[in-house]
């Protein structure tokens, strides 16, 4: 028998529901409908003509072959960021957790590059891997390969997905490691008596143990690619060269911030929220099917 | 309580207006994007201003970037408290001049406050970016730069040449010494430049005559679609994609990210802004020097002046301002037009001195036989009296347009289209630009 209500009070559940559906309310679907709103219109940037002109400002931007090339760009970009900064966050999560001695020591400094805000990141590895002031950059050089991120769209993007997926391992390795620790001892060691390999036991046992840890950092990281890596790129590469580095979100920006067309960049964060509204739904259905809690 | 609350209110109310009967200054907000040294500078300005006299109070605020400054006052404007004056970056004129409604133009304001105001007194140059094709002058000039090219003596002695008679007046003068200066091994990066668009295009088409834009760069109407892909513009291109073949030209990339190429020393030659210079007197180790733009000698007999970059200040509008607000704005207008004021920005962070007066002052003292290179902006720019092509550019979402043709171009450079090609692209996506600015302006 399933327990009903425990409030008497009709408005009491509704009252009590109230300041967090109000936070909801003003802060997010308040400016997402401004949003929407906004990219129905196209209006000079002092607000002084506006015209409502329909999906114009979505058809705009759907047929420009330039907006599909941000899609390969960001669909490349959040794909790999995502692996990069989970791949190596499991790998240094499970050498952590087995160590015994300074363990606080190693996971602090493992946590520090979390602690660094994106632009500031950027500026650290541009020093590094400039082509003709940064030392990486300098020795890549060097040796014989014709390092240039500035005129190499590949080697551009390679940059940029490698500084973002960096800034984020701290985060999935604090996840990861607090995931492991969460697993019984005793499940482990049974599959050890068993005779099972530390390489089985860990893809057998530890591995879908920790599947409810995997799933949720990776919505958030494909959202952190989506959303967050705006001033990696700002930074280092601001899109270029060509277009090689212009994800969706940076278009936003651009075409909002410096060029002063609203419409169309509402119209274009109106699409982006769509597509990762739709990848997290595509996840909750799907793949978490597939995750134990 | 409450008594005492009310008592305490009527006092103040009562102080307020006698202070109101008494001496109230004026106060007005002045938003500004520069960074140091020449923002503090700016505000020092403010704060001399406010010093002296007893009518009004001018309160500079640095807001960010220039993008994040003109974003800032967009907003304030959009909210109805719009600050009294903003900087507005040199591309974002276009924009300003269509917000009608919400600029106070230049002109207007000290015909309407009967202050005097003498636009003569301002370099052609600089007077007409910020102006109407009339001569109405629409926003207050103040740091203005140009491009200039900077020069390695070092290197380029290393390389074999005499750096005080070496030619560098021509592309192709400038195309063979990089080359050897790489071969030589005297640098490792011959040739480059920043603010690729500003410097590679548009000071290129002024000091060439050449348009860059139909309708006299855009003075004559919101219509004008961009005519970058000329064939002169075309051999340009071709031959930056030759000489960063040959290895003579290295790309710097975009907007300020080239400047840091020549006080390192990475590369021999580097066209960038006149401002630059006060980098260079701190930082570079080697002996440099400052010439003029180059140019192709079959394309132009008498090279014209070069255009600026910079910012000028915009007087705006907001519900319920009054007249002593705009008085406080032309006042300082005109305070910071005095040749001291001006000549103490040139000397001091390296822009230009905007005014007739300042230059022949500080040349009769000898400024630039001590401080060589601090003129060479300054001549190439007031070296003719501006046509259409060489006054400016009065195109709608400029930044936009730069950013265009920066993408086109390093596409190009990548060897993924021919110089042609990257050109029709940047001159059919900017027709885009300038469309879309058209009609949200109607």
């Amino acid at each position: 028998m399933r327990r009903r209500t425990i409030y008497r009070h009709k408005l009491l559940p509704y009252l009590l529901l109230a300041p967090q559906l109000a936070i909801t309310l003003v802060f997010f679907f308040w400016p997402a409908g401004q949003a929407i709103y906004q990219s129905l219109l196209i209006q000079d940037p002092f607000g002084l003509r506006t015209q409502f002109v329909w999906f114009e400002n979505f058809q705009a931007i759907l047929s420009a072959p330039r907006y599909l090339e941000s899609v390969r760009v960001t669909l490349v970009f959040s794909t790999s960021v995502t692996l990069l900064a989970m791949a190596p966050a499991l790998l240094l999560a499970v050498m952590a957790d087995q160590v015994v001695r300074g363990a606080t020591g190693y996971r602090t400094l493992l946590v520090w590059p979390y602690a660094i805000a994106p632009a500031v990141a950027a500026v650290l590895w541009l020093f590094i891997f400039h082509p003709s002031i940064g030392q990486v950059g300098q020795g890549l050089r060097a040796l014989g390969i014709p390092w240039d991120y500035r005129i190499n769209g590949d080697q551009a993007l390679w940059l940029v997905i490698f500084v973002s997926a960096w800034k984020q391992v701290s985060y999935n390795f604090l996840f990861f490691l607090a995931g492991l620790q969460s697993i019984p001892k005793t499940i482990v060691e049974a599959a050890a008596i068993d005779g099972a390999s530390s390489n089985r036991r860990f893809w057998r046992v530890i591995f879908p143990l920790l599947s409810p840890t995997t799933f949720f950092l990776l919505i958030v990281n494909i959202i952190y690619a989506f959303f967050d890596t705006f001033g990696v790129i700002h930074a280092l590469t601001q899109g270029g060269p060509g277009r090689a580095t212009t994800t969706l979100m940076y278009r936003v920006y651009r075409d909002g911030w410096i060029n002063l067309d609203l419409g169309g960049s509402s119209a274009q964060s109106v699409i982006l929220m769509t597509a990762v509204i739709l990848l997290t739904v595509v996840q909750f259905r799907y793949i978490e099917r597939r995750v134990h809690y | 309580m409450f008594n005492r609350f009310l008592t305490r209110s009527l006092v103040t109310l009562l102080a307020a207006t006698l202070a109101v009967g008494f001496a109230q200054r004026v106060e007005i907000e002045f938003w500004h994007g520069l960074t140091a040294p020449s923002g503090p500078l700016l505000e020092t300005f403010a704060a001399e201003f406010n010093a002296s006299q007893d009518q009004y109070t001018v309160n500079a605020t640095f807001r960010g970037s220039y993008p994040d400054t003109m974003n800032a006052a967009i907003a304030a404007y959009r909210a109805g408290n719009a600050p009294h004056i903003v900087q507005m970056f040199e591309v974002g004129t276009g924009t300003m001049l269509a917000a009608g409604p919400a600029i106070k133009p230049v002109h207007e304001l000290f015909a309407e406050t009967g202050i005097p105001f003498d636009p003569e007194r301002y370099l052609p140059a600089v007077r007409g970016y910020y102006s109407l094709p009339d001569g109405r002058m629409m926003s207050m000039p103040f740091n203005s730069s140009t491009a200039v090219m900077f020069v390695n003596n070092d290197a380029l002695a290393q390389a074999g040449f005499d750096p005080d008679t070496v030619a560098l007046d021509t592309w192709d003068d400038v195309r063979t010494v990089a080359k050897q200066v790489v071969d030589t091994g005297a640098a490792n990066c011959g040739f480059s430049f920043a603010w690729p668009t500003w410097t590679q295009f548009e000071q290129f088409s002024a000091i060439h005559d050449t348009p860059f834009a139909t309708r006299a760069n855009g003075f004559e109407g919101m219509d004008a679609e961009l005519v970058i892909n000329s064939p002169l513009h075309v051999r340009h291109v071709q031959t930056l994609i030759d000489m960063a073949a040959e290895g003579s030209f290295t790309y710097g990339g975009r907007d300020a990210a080239g400047d840091a190429l020549f006080p390192s020393g990475e590369c021999a030659i580097l066209q960038g802004s006149s401002g630059l210079r006060g980098r260079v007197v701190r930082e570079a180790t080697f002996d440099w020097s400052i010439v003029p733009l180059p140019v192709y000698a079959d394309a132009v007999t008498t090279p014209l002046n070069s255009i600026i970059g910079g910012a000028s200040f915009w007087v705006m509008t907001a519900p319920g301002r009054t007249d002593a607000e705009y008085r406080a704005a032309a006042e300082f207008f005109n305070f910071l037009g005095q040749v001291e004021i001006v000549e103490r920005f040139h000397v001091e962070t390296g822009f230009l001195p905007i005014v007739f007066g300042v230059y022949e002052k500080l040349s009769a003292e000898g400024y630039y036989v001590t401080n060589p290179g601090a003129d060479t902006g300054y001549l190439q720019l007031a070296r003719t009296a501006p046509t259409p092509n060489s006054m400016g550019f009065r195109l709608g979402n400029l930044p936009e347009i730069r950013n265009i043709i920066q993408e086109e171009v390093e596409t190009a450079l990548q060897g993924q289209q021919t110089a042609q090609q990257a050109l029709d692209n940047a001159v059919e996506r900017g027709n885009v630009v300038l469309r879309a600015f058209e009609r949200a302006n109607r």
